[in-house]
């Protein structure tokens, strides 16, 4: 059985409802990350296995106990918040303790665990500092050292990189991934950030209007989305209308060109048009021997980005975006010249839905 | 030339607040003939009744600060927690006592908890000293209220109220360990509000019957001349005294310079 299950969760906030019919099973370690744009009920899944919001409808169980009906102060999770949540009147050591001196644990074993919490954030030194004496991102470790001190059963995360700059995000997710590997913490992760989900979760369940549209691992996510919602939120994606030529074999036809998608046989019938989409790196720039297709395209833009290139250009009869890497040998090509584009049909995503 | 008018109307608002307090003070000194001297204060500190009036409405403000406390806090930390839309009730409820003079509430209080009443309060010196506590709370409560809820404002309520829950703490704890201590200074300020107010009336404590500060001020001041100016002064030093103490306390609260 898993370690946490919710079961056909609803919410509903007056005559909305913010969440429909979610159900999840996690595995006990498991980092599963919750993605959707604002308002596609994410938070409130969170919060309802947190206990801060009823559910209307389904239940919810931790390591095989329903928690359903708990209040949030007897379900031991720890949480960290976007908002940092530190106490303000408290040091950094009185902030991590206060979950243990809340249960009554001795002073010896509050000092010794908050020495160890401290230490593991790297922030050993630092212990009878007040919060507004911290940056933003030492303030978001402390909160996660004072989540994890009363050694909780699950660890929720409610955008706790939303409020930090991008380098201090890049480095506090891995070493909020490499803790929770560390202690093997079952951690659900709430995010609207696709690159900070793919980037440190074991799945990732991408949110819509309330319903998980899609559960899989990153890769899973982002190569073979399963709705065209989950196609367009997660990565960059190119759109191309094609031709069905023999649906049995999947083979289609674009701007003349044959290729064959990995999704055979087709519910189309040949002749009709589908809607497919290709990752802008399965647009490879120059003619590649082991491409089905090869197309030209007219370069309308270039963004260099440090190690990628990514180029905007027409390309049958689409504006399409294609990533390719810099190489410091190879200047980009200009704005307005045409280049040779290689393509594949297994790289095409069929859009349904 | 804007600097010379803005200079100008300051030192005429200094003027205007400075010169009686000038006056009264030097009028407070001048009780021996033809010199100053601190002859007013002596008698007004060697009067039994100072100190007992003193004394008495120094332990009444500080119920009245403990109760208004104990109501105010949980009261305004709720309304921003659960009940924001109650808010605006809850804000005019607070500033009745502003527009109901004393008086009404004092007369209320009597005809509600007169000694042939269902709760006789009035019937024993204690009972009447909670009357008159609740009184005061009634009177200080626009007071307090402010000052708590614009302490509660600086911080953020909801998400410190469910960090705390989800470390297992409960109401009490929440409301104790980290609530009340963040808008300590808050408090503070409202405390001392409702001792200068508490200090000050007359009102209540006269139609009560109880023998608190207001009474004896008033009654000094209908049959002496130079002590009650001296009064004056000794309660403008105490109400200076909390305002200071009100800075000390901001100052050395460390947490409370990161709200600055």
């Amino acid at each position: 059985m898993s370690f946490l299950t919710m079961t056909h969760l609803e919410k509903i906030f007056g005559q909305n409802r913010v969440v429909k019919d979610f159900s999840l099973s996690v595995e006990k370690g498991e980092f599963i990350s919750l993605l959707g744009p604002s308002g596609c009920g994410k938070t409130t899944v969170l919060r309802m296995v947190a206990g801060f919001e009823s559910p209307s409808a389904g239940g919810i169980t931790i390591d095989g106990k329903d928690v359903t009906g708990l209040k949030a102060n007897s379900r031991n999770i720890g949480m960290m918040f976007q908002a940092y949540a530190l106490f303000p009147n408290m040091t950094v050591a009185d902030n991590v303790a206060f979950g243990l001196k809340v249960k009554g644990a001795p002073k010896a074993e509050r000092d010794a665990r908050v020495a160890e919490m401290l230490a593991l954030i790297g922030l050993a030194d630092l212990g009878g500092r007040f919060p507004f004496q911290l940056s933003g991102g030492q303030q978001q470790r402390v909160a996660l050292a004072r989540a994890l001190a009363p050694r909780p059963s699950v660890l929720l995360l409610d955008e706790p990189l939303s409020a930090l700059d991008a380098k201090v995000r890049v480095s506090l997710r891995n070493q909020i991934r490499q803790i929770q590997q560390e202690l093997g913490i079952t951690t659900i992760f709430v995010t609207h950030d696709q690159e900070e989900a793919m980037s440190i979760s074991d799945r990732i369940v991408v949110m819509n209007g309330g319903v998980a549209d899609q559960v899989g691992a990153p890769f899973e996510i982002y190569n073979r989305p399963r709705t065209r919602f989950v196609a367009n939120f997660v990565g960059t994606l190119n759109t191309f209308e094609v031709e069905v030529a023999d649906p049995a074999s999947g083979r289609v036809m674009l701007a003349g060109q044959g290729l064959t998608l990995p999704d055979a046989p087709l519910a189309a019938r040949a002749g009709e048009t589908l809607s497919v989409a290709l990752r802008p790196e399965a647009l490879r720039l120059g003619r590649l021997p082991d491409a089905e297709a090869l197309l030209t395209a007219k370069v309308t833009d270039v963004h260099f980005m440090g190690s990628v290139i990514r180029l905007k250009a027409d390309l049958a009869g689409a504006a399409v975006s294609l990533d390719t890497f810099n190489r410091p040998d190879t200047p980009p090509p200009v704005v307005g010249s045409e280049v040779e584009v290689s393509l594949s049909g297994r790289d095409f995503i069929l859009l349904q839905a | 030339m804007t600097r010379f008018f803005a200079w100008g109307a300051f030192l005429f608002g200094c003027l205007y607040f400075l010169l009686p307090l000038v006056g009264m003070t030097e009028f407070s000194l001048k009780m021996r003939r033809g010199e100053y001297s601190f002859d007013a204060y002596r008698r007004v500190f060697e009067d039994q009744r100072f100190w007992d009036t003193f004394s008495y409405s120094l332990i009444l403000s500080a119920a009245t600060i403990v109760v208004g406390v104990l109501l105010v806090v949980p009261t305004a930390y709720w309304v921003r927690l659960k009940l924001p839309q109650a808010r605006p009730v809850i804000e005019f409820i607070t500033l009745l006592p502003l527009v109901i003079p004393a008086i009404v509430i004092v007369f209320g209080y009597i005809r509600l908890y007169n000694t042939s009443s269902f709760l006789p309060l009035t019937g024993s010196a204690l009972g009447t000293d909670i009357l008159l506590t609740m009184g005061y709370t009634t009177l200080a409560l626009p007071y307090m209220y402010r000052s708590v809820d614009t302490g509660l404002r600086t911080i953020d309520v909801t998400t410190l109220t469910e960090a705390a829950q989800s470390l297992g703490a409960g109401w009490i704890t929440i409301l104790a360990r980290i609530i009340l201590p963040n808008v300590m200074v808050a408090v503070l300020s409202g405390a001392f509000l409702t001792l200068a107010i508490v200090l000050g009336e007359f009102t209540m404590a006269a139609l009560l019957n109880r023998p608190a500060f207001g009474p004896f001020m008033q009654l000094l001041g209908a049959n002496r001349a130079y002590e009650p100016p001296a009064l004056a002064v000794i309660a403008f030093a105490i109400t200076w005294g909390c305002m200071g103490l009100m800075q000390l306390v901001t100052r050395f609260s460390k947490h409370e310079r990161a709200k600055a």
